[in-house]
């Protein structure tokens, strides 16, 4: 968005999968929790990546940041190279230019030690300034994130879970990365702290162009946060695109019925007459075809058979449908409204 | 309509003798649906715990206040007269149904369980009524849904597989504490629709306990809005959404993102919610507050009803909207 639009990380067709602990001698058993997921990452960009709890969301993001051995096919690419494949120790320097927030303010810190340290440990173990520079980088960096000095005198205990989140993020911040995996980092937080960290957010990504993955459930932050989204279901993208188009104009009926699920503050409006029927399937028991079908309000026969829908593209904006969106059938006429 | 519950001054003390419920007051009558709205922290859940005396006894304590049910003060009951009522009269459900649902008994079972307690029915009687009653939330195949144990439930069907459960013994007034928070948003859309229906359907009146203030707009007749412990705005959905009196009823509703797109920064409401050992003196929401002036450091605003509707309360010293326009015509 600020710089120029190459792109940072690339995922191209990864497929991670888990083993499953079977029947006694029966046969192994696999868990795809990905399957064949593209996305790219453009610096400085914000992407949303939303979907249902099991939609593979979380997978996605650890194998960003983390070496993986479940990765069954395809790869990850960092600054055009690969991050998932290679010398160990080429992988590891490149990692260190990505960080990760967490869900869970208060377990992602040590009880034990104080926020200043937890920090200053980040800044020595990865040597980032000289060791009597570190005090002062840490008060600069809790001023980053709008904590005072004092701050960082206390244990997390002793902070609200609005801060202990901005201490998460300092702590992200000490690496000095070029991107950011936020797995759900507001969702734990009061209504009106979220807000607080998405402001910060937004403007540590002007300040810093910094590129984050903002991993969320919570639609209406992401039309509010993002650049660009990418809905997933069972362990696949269904639809990714700007954030306004895909808001606007959903192409892929799951992302058309969660936008219509977003509950809003309008009195005037009542739930949606139709919700969507059922729940997301167990991964183990991937649906054939489009694996949305059975719970897919304009489901035809071809929806059912075969290896699932490929992706299309209308401009930058990708769908895994095998239906033409007519002029917003999905939204007016179908189950959703 | 005639009231069915009646919350009156109601105070729960801990042990250091802070009050972490102040003077709360609300209504509700049959077939209504409340919204009991706050952030972590405000009282929401304890009200409720205290109004089905279910507080843990050591550390909280009910401390002053009336809670009539259909005209009976039910504070003032013995244990055992109270737990006729809790079961019977009042039915619950939780955020997290896979700890409230008996992990080694089946659906049915504990369906069957309370309609053999409460109504003297058969075994076989009751399993009947389990199966209409999982019908009745929704469950698919009930006859043969009734055998299964929670841990074959997806995580919506537990849900309502526990509304069920709450339900056998017909009560007249449900408490669902965070029903849908931890559930998928097209999941947390049918059970809001579900409780709407059974409102509807069978005349239970339902305090939603919940800080989702898109999912109180969407569902309930009524709101109260808690902070800090104490009750500061209540009223009916249209008016408090349409004109908040509180400034923390409407810094609740700036807050949400919903309403609009574009990337301009989130208003937010400055500051933490208060914690109990350090509530501030005054309106307990003065030091987040925008209009906050020397008396609401001061002095702890009245609940006051608004000139335009009397069902409309709010314990503010510089109420919002109608009020202003009342002050500037006096």
């Amino acid at each position: 968005m600020l710089n120029a639009r190459w792109p940072l990380l690339e995922v191209d067709a990864l497929s991670v999968k888990f083993p499953v602990a079977g029947a006694l001698f029966g046969e192994k058993r696999w868990l795809y929790a990905l399957s064949d997921v593209h996305l790219q990452l453009r610096k400085g960009e914000i992407l949303g990546l939303v979907g249902e709890s099991g939609s593979g969301k979380s997978t996605l993001g650890r194998a960003i940041i983390l070496p993986q051995e479940n990765i069954c096919a395809g790869g990850i690419r960092f600054e055009g190279r690969p991050i998932t494949s290679g010398l160990k120790s080429d992988m590891a320097r490149m990692r260190q230019q990505m960080a990760m927030v967490f869900q869970d303010p208060f377990a992602s810190l040590n009880p034990r030690q104080t926020i200043g340290d937890s920090i200053a440990e980040v800044l020595r173990v990865h040597r980032k300034v000289p060791k009597d520079h570190i005090p002062a980088r840490v008060d600069e960096l809790l001023a980053e994130v709008g904590l005072r000095p004092e701050h960082g005198k206390r244990r997390p205990h002793a902070l609200s879970g609005g801060q202990c989140q901005r201490a998460g993020i300092a702590r992200a911040l000490a690496i000095e990365p070029q991107l950011i995996v936020a797995d759900e980092c507001v969702s734990a937080l009061d209504v009106s702290i979220q807000g607080q960290i998405i402001n910060l957010l937004m403007s540590l990504r002007e300040k810093k162009g910094l590129t984050i993955l903002f991993i969320a459930h919570d639609l209406a932050i992401v039309r509010r946060l993002c650049d660009r989204v990418a809905v997933m279901y069972l362990g696949r993208i269904v639809e990714e695109g700007p954030v306004e188009a895909v808001f606007s104009q959903p192409r892929h009926p799951y992302t058309a019925a969660l936008i219509a699920a977003i509950p809003e503050i309008d009195p005037q409006k009542t739930l949606p007459g139709n919700a969507l029927g059922g729940e997301p399937p167990s991964p183990m028991a991937r649906p054939s075809g489009c694996a949305f079908h059975p719970r897919c309000p304009v489901a035809q026969a071809p929806c059912r058979a075969g290896n699932g829908p490929e992706t299309r593209h209308v401009a930058d904006h990708g769908y895994a449908c095998v239906l033409d969106r007519r002029g917003g059938a999905f939204v007016n006429q179908g189950v959703v409204t | 309509m005639s009231t069915l519950l009646q919350v009156s001054h109601l105070s729960v003390v801990n042990r250091q003798g802070i009050a972490l419920v102040d003077d709360v007051s609300f209504s509700l009558d049959s077939g209504e649906m409340l919204g009991l709205v706050g952030e972590s922290g405000s009282g929401k859940t304890v009200s409720c715990r205290a109004l089905m005396r279910l507080l843990p006894p050591d550390a909280l304590r009910i401390a002053g206040g009336e809670v009539s049910l259909q005209g009976q003060n039910i504070l003032a009951l013995t244990e055992r007269q109270m737990a006729k009522i809790r079961g019977r009269e009042i039915g619950m459900i939780f955020q997290n149904p896979s700890s409230h649902l008996n992990p080694i008994m089946t659906i049915g079972a504990q369906i069957a369980e309370s309609r053999r307690l409460h109504f003297g029915a058969s075994a076989r009687e009751a399993m009947v009524d389990a199966i209409e009653l999982l019908r009745k939330v929704g469950i698919p195949d009930p006859a043969q849904r009734v055998k299964s144990y929670p841990h074959e439930f997806s995580g919506g069907m537990r849900q309502r597989a526990m509304i069920a459960v709450a339900l056998a013994p017909e009560p007249k007034l449900l408490i669902a504490d965070e029903p849908t928070t931890a559930l998928d948003v097209t999941v947390q859309l049918q059970i809001l629709r579900l409780l709407m229906t059974l409102r509807d359907t069978l005349g239970v009146a339902i305090v939603l306990i919940t800080h989702d203030l898109g999912v109180v707009a969407q569902t309930c007749d009524r709101i109260a809005v808690m902070y800090g412990g104490r009750l500061c705005e209540t009223g009916g959905k249209n008016q408090v959404l349409a004109g908040a009196l509180h400034p923390y009823t409407q810094g609740l509703m700036d807050c949400q993102p919903a309403s609009e797109g574009g990337h301009s920064q989130l208003v937010t409401i400055d500051g933490q919610p208060p914690v109990a050992e350090h509530f501030p003196t005054g309106c307990r929401f003065h030091p987040r507050c925008r209009y906050a002036t020397q008396d609401c450091q001061a002095q702890q605003p009245p609940m006051r009803t608004s000139p335009m509707d009397t069902r409309h309360q709010a314990a503010c010293h510089h109420p919002l909207a109608h009020l202003h326009t009342q002050e500037a015509s006096c």
